[in-house]
């Protein structure tokens, strides 16, 4: 086998591709991974032949107007109110993503705790309930690679929404939102303790899950998986992450 | 070195073994104790602080209560947790879709139908088949979701009551949910980890003669609550211990982002399966028990109500599922469905011998299939979603992402427990320090679903 297609996954290669997606001046999109091969799996040689096939694996992107369902309102109205508390709407909210019935705000990090306080006090949009924050990493999404997920419930309006704010990994600072929703307080900890992400104002960011004393944040995708070789019946079957896989 | 150098810790340090030097070395015991006694010291203040669990047996599980008493009033309650964190998210992220319902069973192993229902949804939301699901395996969730959600409560008002030394409370609520847990062996083969439902539907068909079996343990469930309450209801001691103890107001419940029936004692009637319908819940005929007492036996109240409901809930099913007669129990698509046709042989459970002689004698296509689905997994749609269902404990979220992939780019569980457990401080500051294990029992927090 050439060992050719697998030297494409560069730096400046998998730059080149976020690059491409986000063409054309428009918000960029989440890129997830770059593969290359037809089958994923890494390793061992392609031979299906199509091993200098690069696909790009994107997040769904920001969606155009009309939303549907209820999602218009309430963008308008959060709009709005963003506008007369001296926001301006599209520094605060960078796009909309509408994917399989669910609503996505992407907010800019300085804006989170306005959008926050906008989306619980507002009596047309009433979030008062959080069920918390929870973390993603994308290593590819080059400068946004750490995401920080809130999921708001608004118990009044039966509606429900997702806010995401990405930051990048070399400046993983995200406002506190625990003055809006206090139920963020072990939320963060554990996005904190997870991702690395701080949350800076956040009354004592200390792990919550693991140790005190513990280096690194396991749910990061640069943080191996563990585990032993296990010998069962003669063969010796290799840790989860080291199995033959298929992406 | 002498002690009285200024500036030298006076804790012991780490032990340094000469032959593990680069190797990292961890201190599970955690800075937050030291902190407390060295502040302790340093005021030179008449305050107790102690340190409850994790290994006490009123903290249902490995709970650490760190409790500042001034007497007998608490002053300050701080819960840690994460003596039980397995990492199963991360291991998720390592195993393909199917994989994930026999990981995500084991976090709240109280009610881990629960769990599977929910992930289950999450991937049928992503891979956009909610609709095809077959009506028989939705009806069979709510089924396994509302049996155990009897069983759930049982055990919390079981425990709830053996840790105020009611000892047949304890013996009684163990008894009814073994009723429960003899139906789940029966229909899955196991008593917990069962890992049932599937993405598509569910693992198998309820066996033949289960619908009566279900009916008779329910007569007998049944006979067991009344025993219950009336060991608790008027039971004056209890009242004693349970009323006004634990309070938690309805906005300390909304900031708090409290859920389930900690938030429906103080009043509001928020449950998942009206506000947000999932497996046809709109469909059934069922009440959201309030109270708004706010204190720990409202809760009690609201579970005892609860577990009827769920009676009530299951009648329901029962009655559909003899209605609508055998049918599948698993979407038509071969390219999700797992392929496997479930019996039990003499050696337990495993694929239908039928199943085998279809794949290993006449097709090959099939025995490629089930090599392929099995091995390496079916893709979801690149994409992200969250789906809640209403646990016995509150809200359980699943925030799924997918990379279009064989396996969880990212799956992360919001439970109930772990958000409830925030309050303890509120509901136990003030207090008195033999309420704290009344307040933390009426959260009914399972370990297992904080740390996960």
């Amino acid at each position: 086998m050439s060992d050719a297609p697998q030297a494409l996954t560069t730096a400046a290669e998998l730059e080149g591709a976020a690059a491409a997606v986000s063409a054309g001046g428009r918000a960029p999109l989440d890129v997830v991974d770059v593969r290359t091969g037809q089958f994923g799996a890494p390793g061992s040689g392609d031979t299906s032949g199509y091993g200098g096939l690069v696909t790009t694996v994107v997040l769904p992107g920001p969606t155009a107007r009309p939303y549907g369902r209820w999602f218009d309102e309430a963008v308008d109205i959060l709009a709005e109110v963003l506008e007369e508390s001296g926001t301006p709407f599209d520094d605060a909210v960078t796009s909309v993503v509408v994917d399989r019935g669910e609503l996505t705000l992407n907010v800019a990090r300085e804006h989170i705790l306005a959008v926050c306080r906008a989306l619980r006090d507002d009596q047309d949009l009433r979030f008062e309930l959080s069920l918390g924050v929870s973390g993603a990493h994308y290593p590819h999404d080059t400068g946004r690679e750490l995401h920080a997920v809130y999921h708001l419930v608004s118990v009044t309006h039966s509606h429900r929404l997702r806010l995401e704010v990405a930051v990048a990994d070399s400046d993983a600072h995200i406002p506190s939102t625990v003055a809006v929703y206090p139920t963020h307080d072990w939320h963060e900890r554990e996005t904190w303790d997870f991702f690395g992400i701080e949350f800076d104002g956040h009354p004592a960011l200390a792990r919550i899950e693991m140790p005190d004393d513990w280096p690194g944040h396991p749910q990061r995708k640069d943080y191996p998986l563990g585990g032993i070789p296990v010998e069962y019946k003669g063969a010796t079957v290799p840790p989860a992450d080291q199995r033959r896989s298929y992406r | 070195m002498t002690s009285s150098t200024p500036g030298a810790p006076r804790s012991t340090g780490h032990i340094v073994d000469e032959d593990a030097t680069g190797i990292p070395s961890f201190e599970a015991a955690g800075g937050d104790w030291s902190e407390i006694a060295e502040e302790a010291a340093r005021l030179g203040e008449e305050r107790i602080v102690v340190n409850m669990g994790p290994q006490h047996p009123s903290t249902h599980g490995v709970l650490r209560l760190m409790l500042e008493i001034d007497g007998e009033t608490v002053t300050e309650a701080r819960a840690g947790v994460g003596y039980l964190h397995t990492g199963i998210e991360k291991n998720m992220e390592f195993r393909t879709w199917t994989q994930g319902v026999t990981f995500c069973t084991r976090m709240d192993y109280v009610a881990p139908i629960f769990s599977e229902t929910a992930y289950c949804l999450a991937v049928e939301k992503l891979l956009g088949i909610t609709d095809d699901v077959p009506e028989r395996a939705t009806v069979i969730r709510v089924l396994m979701m509302e049996l155990n959600r009897i069983a759930s409560h049982l055990i919390a008002l079981a425990t709830g009551g053996n840790e105020l030394g009611a000892t047949t409370i304890m013996t009684t609520g163990f008894t009814a949910r073994e009723e429960v847990l003899k139906i789940f062996e029966l229909i899955t083969g196991l008593r917990m980890n069962h890992a049932y439902i599937r993405p598509g539907g569910v693992a198998q068909d309820i066996p033949p003669g289960a619908l009566d079996t279900i009916r008779d343990a329910l007569v007998t469930v049944r006979h067991y609550m009344r025993q219950l309450e009336d060991l608790m209801l008027g039971n004056p001691i209890l009242q004693g211990r349970m009323k006004g103890v634990g309070y938690l107001n309805l906005s300390g419940c909304m900031a708090l982002g409290m859920t389930g029936p900690v938030l429906r004692c103080a009043g509001l009637p928020y449950d998942v399966r009206k506000a947000e319908p999932y497996c046809g819940y709109e469909t059934y005929d069922f009440e959201i028990p309030v109270a708004d007492t706010c204190d720990a036996w409202g809760r009690m109240v609201v579970r005892i109500e609860e577990i009827y409901q769920a009676m009530h809930l299951v009648e329901q099913t029962l009655d559909r599922l003899q209605a609508s007669g055998p049918g599948p129990v698993m979407v038509a698509d071969k390219k999700i469905a797992w392929p496997a046709q479930l019996a039990i042989g003499s050696d337990g459970m495993g694929n239908s011998l039928d199943h085998i002689r279809e794949i290993m004698g006449t097709s090959m296509e099939a025995l490629i299939h089930h090599f392929k689905l099995v091995t390496e997994g079916f893709r979801v749609p690149t994409g992200q979603v969250f789906q809640s269902v209403e646990a016995p404990r509150g809200e359980l979220g699943v925030h799924l992402v997918s990379d279009g992939g064989t396996k969880p780019y990212r799956a992360h569980f919001r439970d109930p427990s772990f958000n409830n457990l925030q309050a303890v401080s509120v509901m136990c500051e003030g207090g008195l320090l033999a309420d704290v294990v009344v307040a933390v029992a009426s959260l009914d927090p399972v370990l297992g679903g904080v740390d996960r």
